[in-house]
């Protein structure tokens, strides 16, 4: 961890904004990509904070991208234009929803949160699955939010910019909350919690904010995605979705934001890629199946790991030996 | 009163379902403390099974639905279940026996993810339809019962309660009179004093696996008969409502899985007939919460706790 | 007469039908270094874990500086001043051995999240600060050189001492010590006897200790009490309890009547 994080962070910030000119140039196809690599990023590194670094098993991320998405949406779709028409206003108010987004995901991770504390492993993993499947239906009776038939019309505020400077911005709380000795209660809460405790660390704390500073960023990744996209349905923040999230991080590596990250890019460019490898006419019978079902792949993908590799990419190596 | 006692009776059929699975779902928590993600598309595979070997089954007994030939059926998808369960445990979770909790979990979320996966591009994404294994129909309640006439009750409701019946008591012969039976929960009390013992722990694991399995595939017989139409991803949502009902009866106790089953089926009727059918799942998921949270051993288990 | 600094009054712990302890009295005075004796099984780490909060008596008084510590989080306990190492070690294994008694250093903290954060002047001056201090504490104890190492690499011994400081790091008055000698040969026990005792004087603790080991315990011990199936049967110098009956029959089994 370097000694100047901010420095770092302000270096990122200028590089996204002069890289995002050159973006606005690529194909569209490219550019869909290149936003989606991001919004990964901001998901893969934020639930990376709750199932990495604090050990609590999330399944529902993308509950909590839902209410970022649709509670943005909301926001720019009725009051877009509270502070005029020109792109300063606009921009304004988009930047504003996206806030608001994560700070509405951020108390859905409270919801979630708190509940759960009293809960290990297994159980844990179940709760946060009905707590997405219970944003999910939330969202399909609400008629304001467009109900089973999806919400749509959002202006496309998100551009290369945003994304990337968002996903710095993950990254950088993530490492800077972890790396510090304030940090420390969520590696101690993950290691043993009897032990943290013991240790004068308030586990509870430590938990709820693991899920509410994670639930903050992926509901920002969820307003980013919304006004990206222009359409957003409740069928897109499904388990399915969750899933690929915590594949990224699995694969990264629990722990390790920089394997996540990289897991991000694989994994946004993976389904890309066996898309254009499906269309290869020389391609065996026997490999269809795992290029038109990405999903053949990614479980089977995730057994192997689970048998081979637990630790993922960069993670770290007590994976394999059974917990104390 | 008479719309209640509808309500429960379809409660009963559709809670014996849940029952059968959330047996499967106990008896791996009780030996192995973990949940088996997967254990719902087994009951998925038992259905298929049924649908893919029930023509030839029905024709050795005479061609079209019999008694003699559902029994085959139902028979030979329990089997074919039972295999099912135990090459995946030999595949997928023994080699994880001493590895973390979080490891294993994730792995069974992988193996349900591949058989639903494959499952759509193997069987087609779109429901097929089941043969008719046994001819379902309402059964006619004679006038002199009275208000009692106006229940629906059909053949498949009383074939589904009824193998259900017969199939529990089978198990708990199993489990409390056979020695296979008494080594299971010799495990589930204690892993390393049951091995000590001479217990051989892959042995049993491997036929708790067969057993839950094979009880998960003839739910999926049993609600064929039912419902006949069936679809690769049907195992999802009867799983996961399985599993609360494992939950609320006690992870673990057997009883409590029969129990916890019925409970759910009836809460389930009761939601659809009285409140409102859209809320039949959220209100499950509800229930699983509260369970959690109140009093997380369930309605018969004890609760464990952590040795400091 | 002053308040001892830990006083337990008629504790009785019971799980179900067991009853692991039965109306245990027993007192530690400021600066005290006090054991804690009996076979296995007695309900030692049982009456830490009362101590620390990890479990709530059925019944009697556990009173920390004056003030009750029954229903409390554990956390909370530690914030009063109470530190304790584990039976079974209880390192946070993903941890290097700084950062395992940095993660202990986290309850003393002025800073919070925002400085996490931001990153401005104070919280530079206050990680230096802890870092200082767990310097100081890594080299009491001779882990300065492991400092960066996994604590899964380290040996047992060492373990058990890096136990040991990152309770100290929670800045404790009073420190339990769950068999901390166990698993030692005979030399590297009497050094972990004399920085005990060293720890005890340089810090002004009080200290309970756990232990099997006899010659340990009653080397360094001021006082001792002794459980036998959850209830003191004796109490008092080492001295007293060496010649005590009822403490050797306990350990050795009753003399038969021949």
């Amino acid at each position: 961890m370097t000694r100047h994080p901010k420095i770092l962070l302000f270096v990122a910030l200028l590089a996204c904004a002069a890289l995002s000119s050159l973006a606005g140039k690529v194909s569209p196809y490219y550019y869909d990509v290149i936003i989606g690599i991001g919004i990964n990023i901001i998901l893969a590194a934020s639930l990376n904070l709750i199932n990495g670094y604090t050990g609590q098993f999330s399944l529902g991320h993308a509950g909590f991208m839902a209410v970022g998405a649709y509670s943005s949406a909301w926001l720019t779709l009725s009051f877009g234009y509270i502070f005029g028409l020109g792109t300063l206003a606009t921009t304004t108010t988009y930047f504003l929803a996206l806030i608001a987004g994560g700070l509405m995901a951020a108390l859905a991770g409270l919801a979630v949160g708190i509940p759960s504390l009293r809960l290990r492993g297994d159980y844990l993993a179940i709760v946060t699955l009905g707590f997405n499947e219970i944003i999910k239906g939330v969202i399909q009776n609400a008629e304001p939010l467009g109900a089973q038939r999806g919400l749509g019309g959002m202006v496309q505020s998100t551009n290369f910019f945003w994304t990337f400077a968002f996903a710095a911005l993950t990254v950088y709380v993530v490492l800077t909350l972890v790396h510090s000795t304030y940090g420390s209660g969520f590696l101690a809460v993950r290691d043993d919690e009897i032990a943290a405790e013991a240790m004068g660390i308030n586990t509870t704390k430590y938990k709820v904010l693991a899920f509410v500073v994670g639930a903050f960023f992926a509901g920002v990744a969820g307003g980013l995605y919304a006004h990206f996209k222009q359409f957003i349905h409740p069928e897109g923040f499904n388990f399915l979705r969750s899933f690929d999230i915590v594949v990224m991080v699995i694969l990264g590596g629990m722990g390790s934001t920089a394997g996540v990250c990289l897991a991000a890019v694989l994994l946004t460019i993976l389904p890309e890629w066996l898309r254009v490898v499906d269309d290869y006419p020389w391609l065996p019978d026997w490999l269809r199946p795992i290029t038109e079902n990405r999903m053949i792949l990614y479980s089977l993908l995730l057994i192997i790991l689970m048998l081979t590799r637990p630790q993922g990419l960069f993670g770290a190596e007590n994976l394999k030996r059974k917990s104390a | 009163m008479i719309e209640f006692l509808q309500q429960l009776i379809n409660g009963l059929a559709q809670g014996s379902i849940y029952a059968l699975i959330a047996l499967g779902y106990t008896m791996v928590f009780g030996v192995l403390r973990f949940i088996n993600f997967a254990h719902g598309d087994v009951y998925m595979l038992g259905a298929f099974a049924g649908l893919y070997t029930a023509p030839k089954l029905l024709t050795a007994f005479g061609g079209g639905p019999s008694l003699a030939g559902a029994t085959a059926v139902l028979l030979t998808a329990m089997f074919i279940c039972a295999i099912i369960g135990i090459v995946i445990e030999r595949l997928c979770y023994r080699p994880l026996r001493d590895r973390p909790r979080l490891t294993v979990l994730i792995t069974a979320i992988g193996v349900s993810l591949f058989l639903e996966n494959t499952g759509q591009y193997a069987f087609g994404a779109d429901p097929k339809s089941f043969p008719e294994i046994v001819v379902d129909r309402a059964i006619e309640i004679p006038e002199s019962w009275g208000a009692f006439s106006a229940l629906t009750i059909t053949v498949g409701q009383l074939i589904v309660v009824g193998v259900t019946f017969l199939l529990l008591i089978a198990l708990r012969a199993v489990v409390l009179h056979t020695r296979l039976g008494m080594a299971m929960r010799a495990l589930s009390f204690n892993p390393l004093a049951a091995s000590l013992m001479g217990v051989n722990t892959d042995v049993v694991i491997s036929f708790t696996f067969g057993l839950g399995s094979a009880l998960a595939g003839a739910a999926g017989i049993l609600t064929s008969i039912q419902q006949p139409s069936i679809d690769p991803l049907m195992g999802v949502n009867a799983g996961l409502k399985a599993f609360v009902a494992a939950v609320l009866g006690g992870i673990g106790n057997i009883p409590g899985a029969a129990l916890g089953g019925i409970l759910i089926g009836l809460l389930e009727a009761l939601v659809v007939g009285y409140i409102n059918p859209t809320y039949r799942d959220a209100i499950v998921f509800a229930v699983l919460i509260l369970i959690l949270l109140l009093k997380p051993s369930g309605l018969l288990g004890t609760s464990e706790g952590e040795k400091v | 007469m002053i308040t001892p600094l830990l006083q337990l009054d008629a504790v009785t712990m019971q799980f179900g039908g067991l009853r692991c302890i039965s109306d245990f009295s027993f007192s530690i005075g400021d600066g005290e270094l006090v054991g804690l004796i009996g076979p296995n099984g007695a309900g030692k780490t049982t009456v830490f874990n009362l101590i620390t909060g990890v479990y709530r008596p059925t019944a009697g008084k556990i009173a920390f500086a004056g003030k009750s510590v029954i229903g409390h989080r554990p956390y909370r306990i530690t914030a009063r001043g109470i530190a304790r190492t584990f039976q079974n070690i209880r390192l946070f294994s993903s941890l290097s051995v700084f950062e395992n008694v940095r993660a202990a250093c986290n309850m003393h903290l002025r800073h919070g999240i925002s400085h996490a954060l931001l990153r401005g002047g104070g919280f530079a001056r206050e990680e230096s600060e802890i870092e200082s201090r767990i310097v100081e504490l890594l080299g009491i104890f001779g882990l300065t050189a492991e400092r960066d190492v996994s604590c899964r690499a380290l040996s047992y011994g060492d373990q058990r001492r890096l136990e040991i400081v990152r309770a100290l790091a929670t800045r404790p008055k009073l420190l339990l010590l769950d068999e901390p000698a166990a698993g030692m040969n005979p030399t590297e026990k009497i050094e972990l006897m004399k920085l005990i005792r060293f720890t005890q004087e340089k810090f002004g603790l009080a200290v309970l200790l756990v232990e099997h080991d006899m010659k340990v315990v009653m080397g360094i011990c001021q006082r001792i009490g002794v459980l036998d199936y959850g209830k003191k049967i004796a109490e008092g110098t080492a001295d007293e309890i060496r010649h005590d009956p009822k403490v050797v029959a306990a350990y050795l089994g009753k003399e038969s009547d021949a």
